[in-house]
């Protein structure tokens, strides 16, 4: 059989992004949040928009039926920033139902179906306690034959760590690097949820230690204070702490439209040249759990869709739900070879400043992770920075960029890349 | 000939419950499959036969859970208490995910990729309730 060359019907263009806050917010629920998410869009646009003028709402969400005892989401949604009686739907494919509902909407409006599709993507997770939200993430693998094993998503990817480290010969410390990196870059995005360095942390710790008349501890660095089992506890060996993306609350929406009537929009549209997805079976039913079939699949499609290389893109934004997931993502795109990527974190390829900047917005890790937001959120930062937005966090003459988007352990993976022309 | 067990979960954790670690075989193909399946997806015959497993593997990838889910907690298991789960790849072929037992959690960078294990049943309840985890340890 030939592999079908996917290619769009015709151009979709990005005229609008925008997110709420990212963080803990004990007073709102989904449709606050997603209000804020459709302000931040709305005020994106250059020209404006009339809402009556969107055409359908294309929603990604994991489970508010489970965070919030709230299902059939996408109407509320709908009505709650005036879009009744257009059609909205959601989309739920673990933590890449955000990336699916933008390729679907890539999709229908390539085919020519419709011309204006708001993108959302939205979470409420902090009403549940740790253990719940556990238990619910854990609802995203196999319920049968992978919870039973006691694994839990931290779990997974240390899995995926140990068997990383094993085949490479590589060291907590390498995961520990994208952490380090994600929260730097974190620090630099208002909208994050953490607006601090690990270094800040780490230095408000011993303030609050010496505030109350202790010993300072004896960290000489900030990797004494990574490898300090109190401070950086150990989650899912090797994973700690600061590996681990945090329970967030927050959503983030788009404007996608025809290419032909991006012009009405704005005059600095960002292109959407290539959309990829794959699909990946349960973690024991792969001959090497280092990378993910369905990231390679989807990464394959998108590439040969833009007609571009991993060499040629400049910046990405990478599901970096853990640290180690950041390190195969970034393997699995081709941005670096297999067993490299962990040493080239290590060594700053992929900080602001590297030759290969990736998670740029803090990633999951920094910027927070919505489940069902977070593939809308990666869209959101590659919008900022290509319309030079994105103040002291930007990248220099970012033409060409890049989100992956990955549900559960791999389950589902999408791929997307931008242009600027 | 008598009927086959159906090829679904509820048969896996029934034989579980028996101690045995029961695979699912295609009489066409030879495709055997781990957790048990009732369409082959290699060559597409549903004409499938239960396949015993030896119950000796190797561990492909393992950690060790500090913050576990809430029916770990209740056994348990905490921020103090760790355990380890892992997947084993079968002598057979196919691999599976289980508990590992009988590794030292205290010291998880000690625990090798490769180990030799063998196949050991842990059961919870009585009668109807009884519910049975599959685990390994290393080879005696």
């Amino acid at each position: 059989m030939i592999p079908k060359k996917r290619k769009l019907g015709r151009g979709v263009a990005l005229v609008g992004a925008g997110m709420s806050r990212f963080g803990v917010f004990k007073e709102k629920s989904s449709r606050d949040l997603f209000v804020d998410a459709f302000l931040a869009m709305k005020a994106s646009v250059d020209k404006g928009i009339d809402v009556s003028t969107i055409e359908a709402l294309y929603l990604g969400n994991l489970t508010s039926d489970l965070f919030e005892g709230q299902c059939h989401l996408a109407p509320i949604m709908a009505d709650w920033i005036g879009m009744v009686p257009k059609p909205a739907t959601r989309f739920e494919d673990a933590c890449a139902s955000g990336g699916v509902a933008m390729r679907e909407a890539i999709i229908a409006i390539a085919a020519g179906f419709y011309d204006v599709i708001l993108v959302g993507g939205v979470e409420k997770m902090s009403n549940l306690t740790t253990a719940q939200v556990t238990d619910t993430l854990a609802a995203a693998g196999d319920i049968l034959y992978e919870v039973p094993s006691g694994f839990t998503f931290p779990g997974f990817y240390a899995a995926i760590a140990t068997a990383y480290m094993h085949k490479y010969g590589t060291q907590p410390d390498h995961f520990m690097s994208v952490g380090l990196k994600n929260h730097r870059n974190g620090a630099l995005n208002p909208k994050a949820q953490y607006q601090s360095t690990i270094e800040d942390l780490m230095a408000k710790r011993i303030a609050k230690v010496k505030e109350k008349g202790g010993a300072a501890p004896a960290w000489r660095d900030v990797w004494d204070f990574l490898r300090d089992g109190e401070a950086n506890p150990v989650v899912a060996w090797p994973l700690r702490l600061f590996d681990c993306s945090p329970i967030t609350d927050g959503a983030a929406c788009l404007l996608l439209v025809a290419e032909e009537l991006a012009g009405s929009f704005t005059d600095r549209p960002i292109h959407i040249i290539g959309t990829g997805q794959g699909s990946g079976s349960a973690m024991h039913g792969r001959a090497d759990v280092t990378s993910l079939e369905g990231a390679r699949a989807a990464a394959a499609e998108a590439y040969q869709m833009a007609g571009v290389t991993p060499g040629d893109i400049k910046i990405a934004e990478v599901h970096d739900c853990f640290t180690s997931a950041e390190i195969i993502a970034s393997e699995d795109l081709g941005l670096f070879e297999r067993g490299e990527a962990s040493r080239a974190a290590f060594e700053g390829a992929t900080a602001l400043t590297g030759r290969k900047p990736i998670n740029t917005s803090g990633g999951l890790k920094s910027k927070g992770h919505p489940i069902g937001a977070s593939g809308v959120a990666q869209v959101v930062e590659i919008w900022t920075q290509m319309r030079e937005e994105a103040g002291k966090r930007q990248v220099k003459n970012v033409d060409l960029a890049l989100t992956h988007n990955v549900g559960a352990t791999g389950g589902t993976c999408v791929v997307h890349i931008y242009e600027r022309r | 000939m008598a009927a086959e067990k159906e090829f679904t979960a509820t048969s896996f954790n029934a034989f579980l419950n028996e101690h045995k670690l029961m695979a699912s075989r295609c009489a066409k193909c030879n495709a055997v499959y781990l957790p048990p399946r009732p369409l082959c997806t290699s060559c597409y015959s549903v004409d499938m036969t239960w396949a015993p497993l030896k119950g000796r593997g190797r561990l492909t990838a393992y950690t060790v859970i500090a913050v576990g889910p809430t029916f770990m907690v209740e056994e348990g298991y905490d921020r103090e208490h760790h355990y380890c789960s892992g997947i084993v790849r079968m002598e057979e072929g196919p691999s599976i995910n289980a508990r590992i037992l009988d590794v030292d959690v205290k010291r998880p960078d000690a625990i090798k990729i490769g180990t030799p294990l063998e196949v050991c049943f842990l059961s919870r309840g009585d009668g109807a309730g009884k519910k049975t985890f599959l685990a390994f340890r290393p080879a005696g």
